[in-house]
């Protein structure tokens, strides 16, 4: 569904991405993982359109993304950091964003209940908790029903139920056929809901398997043990 | 487009600053107007306090306005919405509501004073002045990521305009003045957008009778409605130029 071609990206001096090449199916969730400033933002930040490469290509459903803004209708984001107007409220931003996106019918508002955001609609964004803010991020990302869903790090600043809705709603949505991808650190919450794995170090692919294979490959029965030892392996 | 100019609007008015501005205006312009004399001495101070004032109001603003709408301009760039439309609809709601507040501000005192077609003149003249600066301002933001230093390039912006240019102006013609000068005057003002607006105002009252040689050259080239029409053509020229390399610079650029 998505493919990523030979995609080059640097700040400056600074190359955050390597001629990445990865395609993405839908109906499975994957996890991103890698070391801090391995250029996992950065790539879902090119999927989205934000961050421009210096060359490569992206293309859903054989079509390339670049220069283009249509296609963002498809897809939910939910960035690692949300940052929102200050003097918005809660219910603004979600009216506004709703606004924008009429076309969609189906509005799916499950997390906003879930969550308990009607409570504090009329608190300023400004004012939120980092967990508040994440869960408004969620809710918009799930609204209008996309088909490839990008979530960084999205369990970070959530207690730890949020964090179970959250990871019900991954699973329920893949079961719809959707693509997930979400960034994380925590094995052992990509182990509950991914399918795959791709691991980038310093803005390269260093392998991307199935969670079964990685775990087959190693011989061992926890993916954090199994990552480890393929990091240590190849240094 | 229209959508995203309304949140834009909205977010405006509910900061004070642009009431504020109307505020002020109004109290100049009616202060100006009654201070005696006839209309046309009080367009000529509203002028000049209006081609200090409007430009370091409009490009401070505007700036800190880029600034702030950084978190907005994120939220929207990760929706199905074209970038240039954003920074188009920034721009629009930003340069609209200082105009507005500008044509609210110096407009009424002029219509209730009888100001006539320089009034009207000053008017325009105000709020191409105020979509140029803006525009400088958002060049001034997409340049840099650092407030503190756009702020500070808006700022310089508008120093070279409003104040130093004239200096470099004079300089030259104090340096060359055993030259025919004229025409490279002339030249000298297109390049500067407040001294254009100045000189359209300028030619419709009778005090370009006083500026010798160069008025009498500016009458003649400026003075009809040709004239007027090329030198708001030059200040259209001063509202584009800034405006599309700032909207290329932003849509080109990671977020």
């Amino acid at each position: 569904m998505i493919t990523i071609e030979r995609l080059h990206k640097s700040y400056g001096k600074l190359q955050v991405l390597k001629d990445v090449n990865v395609s993405f199916e839908a109906g499975r969730v994957i996890s991103v993982i890698g070391p801090n400033g391995s250029g996992k933002t950065t790539m879902s930040k090119a999927i989205l359109g934000m961050v421009l490469p210096d060359s490569g290509d992206i293309k859903i459903n054989g079509e390339s993304i670049l220069g283009q803004h249509a296609y963002r209708s498809q897809i939910g984001y939910m960035p690692q950091i949300g940052r929102y107007p200050e003097n918005m409220k809660i219910r603004q931003v979600i009216d506004m964003i709703r606004d924008i996106r009429k076309d969609v019918k189906q509005v799916d508002e499950e997390l906003i209940g879930l969550y308990g955001l009607k409570d504090m609609y009329e608190k300023r964004m400004g004012a939120l908790s980092g967990g508040t803010k994440q869960k408004v991020s969620a809710a918009l990302a799930f609204m209008f029903n996309p088909q490839v869903l990008i979530l960084d790090e999205p369990t970070a600043g959530l207690d730890p139920i949020s964090a179970e809705i959250l990871k019900c709603k991954i699973l329920k949505e893949k079961k719809k056929g959707k693509l997930i991808l979400i960034t994380s650190h925590i094995m052992s919450e990509v182990e509950e809901v991914a399918d795959e794995v791709i691991c980038l170090v310093d803005g390269q692919v260093k392998f991307h398997d199935t969670i079964f294979d990685i775990k087959a490959q190693t011989n061992e029965d926890r993916l954090s043990r199994a990552i480890a030892k393929i990091m240590n392996e190849e240094d | 487009m229209n959508k995203i100019i309304k949140y834009v609007f909205y977010d405006i008015i509910r900061n004070k600053i642009i009431l504020a501005y109307t505020l002020f205006l109004l109290l100049l312009s009616f202060g100006l107007f009654n201070l005696g004399g006839s209309p046309d001495k009080a367009i000529l101070s509203l002028l000049n306090l209006v081609l200090l004032t409007v430009p370091l109001i409009s490009i401070v603003f505007a700036t800190t306005h880029f600034y702030n709408s950084y978190e907005f301009m994120e939220l929207l760039v990760a929706q199905p919405i074209n970038r240039k439309k954003i920074f188009m609809s920034e721009y629009l709601g930003v340069a609209s509501s200082l105009s507005g507040a500008f044509i609210v501000g110096a407009g009424i005192p002029m219509l209730l004073f009888g100001a006539g077609v320089t009034g009207l003149n000053l008017l325009l003249t105000g709020v191409f002045i105020t979509f140029i600066f803006v525009a400088m301002a958002f060049l001034a933001s997409v340049i840099t990521r650092d407030k503190a230093k756009g702020i500070g390039i808006a700022l310089l912006l508008w120093f070279y305009f409003a104040l130093i240019y004239d200096g470099i102006v004079l300089f030259i013609l104090y340096s060359f003045s055993d030259y025919p000068l004229e025409n490279a005057t002339l030249a000298l003002t297109a390049l500067n957008p407040i001294d254009l607006g100045r000189i359209i105002v300028l030619l419709n009252l009778d005090v370009s009778a006083l500026m010798g040689y160069t008025g009498a050259l500016y009458k003649s080239l400026l003075g009809n409605l040709w004239g007027i029409g090329l030198a708001f053509g030059l200040l259209l020229l001063w509202v584009m130029l800034p405006l599309f390399s700032s909207r290329r610079i932003f849509s080109k650029r990671d977020l």
